[in-house]
């Protein structure tokens, strides 16, 4: 038995010392192999008498699987090794910065509207749009502002050339209204849309750009009254500011197209220079302006005002967003000064919605 | 419109302050844009006395001061003002008070090493002038430790009236003048008005001059009445002291007595009028129209040129003023004048209006005429006018002379109380609605309805809306309720069009996408406009608010060009912009499209892992067609042609049928040149409002059904013609197994070694994917072999060896 004993131990020896998986390998075909030293030992078996078999048989046995075990073993070993230092040469500076993605935003005016739009989709409004170039009839006349009306003056509107000036030369419409009166001559009451979109006035400053953008939100139905608009302008202002606070004051005003008009404050704090809070402090910020509708729009657009009543209220798009995000100019909304939209810019996935939020 | 505390008291007896005065005229709808207070200003400011005056130990040219403020110490105060001595009485500022002309704070300080506990005031850093010589020295008689401002008011230095600047809204011309704002404060309850009537002023002989009204039939109604008087024997000189003073205080201009009295009033009662130095008119006056180019030099120095539609005041040789906007040089009153003639008519707002616009002149007559003036007010503000001139001036008037006659009183409007209930939102009773109305002047009725009639100052007022607008106004509005609007539906219903919904849809998967969005401004200069097949007559403003933004964008890539150059002037070389907005097609209502349009802008960012790569044409096609995608769930088909403004070669346009939807490519170096690039630009353009609206379609997805059979790929590569479109390969290979084919990937295109001059290798990987059964070799062969049969009779192509 001490024949099989050494060789085992000669074996394992070496299996232990192999480096690398070629010795192995040779090492196996040597003793495990077709005329290895262990199956050479094998064969013999089949010589010699069955009782030295019954010993020698299962010592044979033995000596193959502890061998072959010991390769198996020391070859994962070996390939752990190997994995190990593959994987180590493979090691990287991770502080390098990653491959370059460009990060793309949406503007602070498409993010506010659909804020707006959000807000006034779940009180029932339908978004209504019309022409940038609009003619003088539905920009001014159908909105009842007469033909000498100051507003209508060349140093306020932008008008196409063409045309006689407060005739048939067309305008760049300076409010949104007139598609309130488009929706009117094409839809009967009830009528519950707002119409945001682009307006132009001769204007240049720091709070006026050439153009700016409006929403106006326009009721008609019967039995309207300004108890329906101030409730409209509450509820749209706690949504849209994210306040439940908040504080609001009229103050009549004159619009050609409403009677009785209103402006609107929202009560703020201004104290400290450059912020603004809601719902607080002694300032009053105006908001803009609104009013029932005039019974002669009414009529001009084909709707009875015995029968139906309306209101409308109107704001700044570039307004609303600079109140609520704090943008302190209106020129950088329109500057696309990458740097301005990257800063002020929303995330394309920043989708405003009533049940996760408006704004983060 | 601006006036005084007292000037608002001559006409309304009330006891409120100036603060509560200006709250209730903004909640009445005269809104205050300013109190100016000057009294209020200096509120912390004392009278003290200088005890002695001595010389700074360490400066020469200040003094050491010992003040008695009325305390029980005295101050010991540094000043460096000449006029420092002992015994002068001085404005006193303590630590604490904020200096009005600097806006600081004042501090003890030590100055030149000695403490100074205070300030004696110039009458530059109280904002009381331009004097900075010295301290002002009080009168003697200035009580020691009482407010400064008593002393400085009674000195004439300050004046403690507090001042209000009130917005008129244009249908209010009847606001425009203390008195009509102290008629709606006493509506308001604020007071009582004591504004007593005008009595006339008997004449003394009759006129010389005669005044007529020469008018067409149709417009008559230019200048319905026209009155005057002559007034003899004046001396015109300076106006009185308080009347110069209450012009100072609200910003107007003392010129004469003359002129004076016809300002004052016009800023009293509202009522422009005009003074004529009679002596230098030729024969009488007559109301007209102009003639064509007849010209006026007016008061303003500037000779206008004027129009048949300009309604002038005219002796018998020429025009003398242009009626309700400004009267003329020539005939003006001067220190010279002895014989004036008063002229007061009613002019028609609308003609006023547009006289004025077109001459491009600003003044009070013809912000009230325009208004809206109170046409019962013609004679008694002629007659007022009148005995100011008389008094001031001396001399005697003639009989008043009349052409014309006053226009008829307004009709009476019918009124349901109850409408303000209906519109207004707001119960008031009928009784208080009543006593509005007649507060504010209106004649009520009381009938079933109320038969209202507006004052002859209102002619704002015609209809019953206007009415609700007056009782809510006087009421106050705080009493409306909210009210809910009723809520349509249990959960609200989507609202968005097709179209809303794509451009929404589009906006956010190109910013996903790593573009910034931009909104420009929908002009740009018409050079520009003409690169991109724009610039024309039709689409050009009449008055652009500059040279380089007067033609409407006949598409968005120019507005995204200027960006990107305004963006490299800062330095930035790398970007993507791009914009949802009109391109203009013509400048007509209508002639415009919602458009997206994308570019991106430079080389290959500067990376150490050398991803990037020069802007090209197929980041363009690839941004535009996700934003295709995006929009209409799927892509049009792309080919050759797109605008001149692209690369010839780099460039393609998407069309569905004959309707081109969009372009992309890189941008034309020549119009890079004209927008000053010096970087590649690729960009695109979709017109959204060309593509189709959505399909209504089914909710339920089409059943997923993957197959249990393996897939395989085989590569081929082919060599063609070098201007055979790849495409061309993809499509004929497809078409040559439609059951097997899952998917086709272009994967190489290779010209140059080993592929013959004017030839390219296109390489591509078929996908099969069998549904029934896993392929045999023999089938996957005989699928090999009916694709490069159909690739090469399509395309004239031969495999790759």
């Amino acid at each position: 038995m001490s024949d099989l004993g050494k060789l085992q131990s000669e074996l394992l020896a070496r299996i232990t010392a192999a480096t690398d998986e070629a010795a192995l390998e040779a090492l196996r075909v040597e003793a495990l192999g077709k005329k290895g030293s262990i199956s050479e030992l094998l064969k013999t078996l089949g010589s010699i008498s069955p009782e030295e078999r019954k010993v020698r048989g299962p010592a044979l046995n033995g000596l193959r699987d502890a061998v072959a075990d010991a390769i198996a073993g020391r070859k994962a070993q070996l390939g752990d090794a190997a994995l190990d230092a593959r994987l180590k040469s493979e090691t990287v500076d991770v502080s390098l910065p990653p491959r370059p993605t460009a990060q793309g935003s949406v503007h602070p005016i498409s993010q506010v509207l659909e804020e707006i739009t959000a807000i006034f989709a779940d009180m029932g409004f339908a978004v209504a749009e019309g022409p940038d170039v609009e003619f003088d009839d539905y920009n001014f006349t159908k909105l009842n502002i007469p033909p000498n009306h100051p507003a209508r003056q060349m140093q306020d509107t932008f008008y196409m050339s063409g045309g006689e000036v407060g005739k048939e030369a067309n305008v760049l419409r300076t409010h949104t209204s007139p598609v309130q009166v488009r929706t009117m001559l094409a839809q009967k009451p009830p009528i519950r849309v707002i119409s945001p979109g682009r307006a132009y006035r001769v204007d240049s400053d720091a709070t006026h750009s050439p153009m700016f953008h409006q929403v106006e939100a326009l009721v008609v139905d019967r039995g309207i009254h300004l108890g329906h608009l101030k409730w409209t302008i509450e509820e749209f202002c706690k949504a849209f500011f994210e306040i439940d606070a908040i504080e609001l004051r009229a103050r009549p005003s004159f619009f050609p197209f409403t009677e009785p008009s209103l402006e609107w404050d929202m009560r703020c704090d201004r104290s400290v220079p450059g912020q603004i809070k809601f719902g607080q402090g002694n300032d009053w910020l105006e908001l803009g302006g609104s009013g029932m509708v005039n019974p002669k729009v009414l009529s001009g657009c084909g709707i009875d005002p015995a029968q139906y009543s309306g209101f409308a209220f109107g704001f700044g798009l570039d307004r609303m967003a600079m109140l609520k995000y704090a943008i302190p100019d209106i020129r950088g909304f329109f500057e696309s000064d990458i740097r301005w939209l990257k800063h002020y810019g929303f995330a394309a996935l920043d989708i405003p919605t009533l049940y996760g939020g408006l704004s983060k | 419109m601006k006036l005084t505390l007292s000037w608002l008291k001559e006409h309304l007896d009330t006891d409120a302050d100036v603060q509560t005065i200006a709250d209730k005229l903004t909640s009445i709808g005269l809104e205050v844009e300013s109190i100016t207070d000057a009294g209020a200003a200096l509120n912390d400011f004392t009278v003290a006395e200088i005890v002695t005056a001595e010389k700074h130990p360490n400066a020469d040219k200040l003094r050491l001061c010992v003040v008695n403020a009325g305390d029980a110490q005295p101050l010991q105060i540094v000043c460096g003002a000449p006029n420092a001595r002992a015994g002068i009485k001085v404005v006193l500022a303590r630590p604490g008070t904020v200096i009005p002309a600097s806006g600081e704070t004042l501090k003890i300080g030590a100055i030149r090493g000695v403490e100074s506990r205070g300030m004696m005031c110039s009458a530059r850093e109280l904002n009381l002038g331009q004097d900075h010589d010295g301290i002002i020295e009080l009168d003697a008689k200035a009580k020691v430790g009482t407010k400064a401002a008593q002393a400085l008011a009674s000195m004439g230095l300050l004046n403690t009236d507090p001042v209000l600047e009130v917005s008129i809204t244009p249908n209010r011309g009847d606001a425009a003048s203390v008195w009509g704002i102290a008629r709606d404060l006493a509506a308001a309850g604020l007071g009582k008005l004591k504004t007593e009537k005008v009595q006339p002023v008997a004449g003394k002989f009759p006129s010389p001059k005669k005044i007529t009204l020469d008018f067409a039939p149709e417009e008559k109604n230019a200048c319905p009445i026209f009155a005057g008087r002559l007034i003899r024997g004046v001396k015109n000189g300076p106006a009185p002291k308080w009347v110069q003073d209450r012009f100072k205080s609200v910003g107007m201009k003392s010129i004469s007595a003359l002129v004076d009295v016809t300002n004052l009033v016009a800023q009293d009662r509202g009522r422009p009028l005009h003074v004529f130095d009679a002596d230098r008119l030729s024969g009488n006056l007559s109301a007209r129209m102009a003639k064509d180019h007849e010209q006026v030099l007016a008061l303003d120095g500037k000779t206008y040129v004027l129009d048949a539609q300009t309604v002038v005041i005219a002796d018998d040789s020429f025009a003398r003023g242009i009626a309700g906007v400004m009267g003329g040089e020539d005939t003006g009153c001067s220190l010279e004048t002895v014989n004036v003639f008063l002229e007061s008519a009613w002019f028609d707002p609308a003609r006023v209006a547009r006289a004025g616009r077109k001459l491009g002149i600003i003044s009070d007559a013809r912000y009230r005429f325009e208004r809206g003036v109170d046409p019962q007010f013609v004679l008694p503000g002629l007659e007022l006018a009148t005995q100011l001139i008389l008094e001031w001036c001396g001399g005697e008037a003639s009989d008043v002379v009349i052409a014309g006659e006053l226009p008829p009183p307004h009709k009476h409007i019918e009124f349901n109380p109850a409408l303000v209930e209906t519109l207004g939102g707001m119960k008031i009773p009928r009784a208080e609605v009543i006593r509005i109305l007649e507060g504010l002047g209106f004649t009520v009725l009381p009938h079933d309805t109320l038969h209202v009639t507006p004052p002859s100052w209102r002619h704002d007022v015609d209809g019953p809306a206007d009415l609700v607008e007056e009782v809510m106004r006087i009421h106050g509005l705080a009493g409306v309720a909210s009210t809910a609007l009723p809520r349509t539906h249990a959960v609200a219903k989507p609202v968005l069009t097709g179209g809303q919904r794509r451009a929404r849809t589009v906006r956010r998967t190109l910013a996903a996408r790593g573009f910034n969005e931009c909104v420009s401004f929908s002009f740009i200069a018409r050079d520009q406009a003409k690169l991109f097949g724009g610039g024309d007559d039709a689409r050009q403003l009449a008055n652009p608010i500059a040279s380089d933004l007067d033609a409407l964008r006949p598409s968005l890539l120019p507005s995204l060009l200027a960006a990107a150059g305004r963006n490299a002037a800062h330095g930035i070389g790398e970007m993507m912009l791009f914009e949802v907005g009109p391109a203009f097609q013509g400048g007509t209502p209508g002639a415009q499209s919602l458009n997206v349009a994308g570019i991106i802008v430079g080389d290959a960012a500067r990376d150490w892992l050398k991803s990037g790569h020069a802007a090209d044409v197929f980041d363009a096609k690839s941004a535009m067609l996700a934003a295709l995608d995006a929009a209409m769930n799927g892509a049009p088909p792309v080919s050759e042609g797109a605008p001149n403004w692209f690369h010839p070669g780099r460039s393609g346009k998407a069309a569905l049928g004959p309707k081109e939807v969009g372009a992309f490519g890189e941008i034309h170096p020549r119009i890079l040149a004209a927008f000053d690039l010096k970087m590649p630009v690729a960009g695109f353009e979709i017109n959204l409002d060309a593509l189709p609206e959505a399909k209504a379609k089914s909710k339920a997805r089409p059943l997923f059904t993957p197959s249990p059979y393996q897939a395989i790929s085989r590569d081929f590569a082919f060599v063609v013609d070098q201007n055979v479109a790849a495409d061309a390969i993809v499509k004929a290979a497809r078409s040559a197994e439609r059951a097997l084919i899952e998917s086709i990937t272009l994967f190489d295109v290779y010209q140059g070694k080993g592929v013959a001059e004017g030839k390219k290798s296109v390489a591509i990987a078929v996908r099969l994917q069998p549904k029934d059964k896993t392929l045999t070799e023999a089938e996957i062969e005989a699928v090999a072999q009916k694709i490069v049969a159909g690739v090469m009779k399509a395309t004239n192509a031969t495999l790759r060896s």
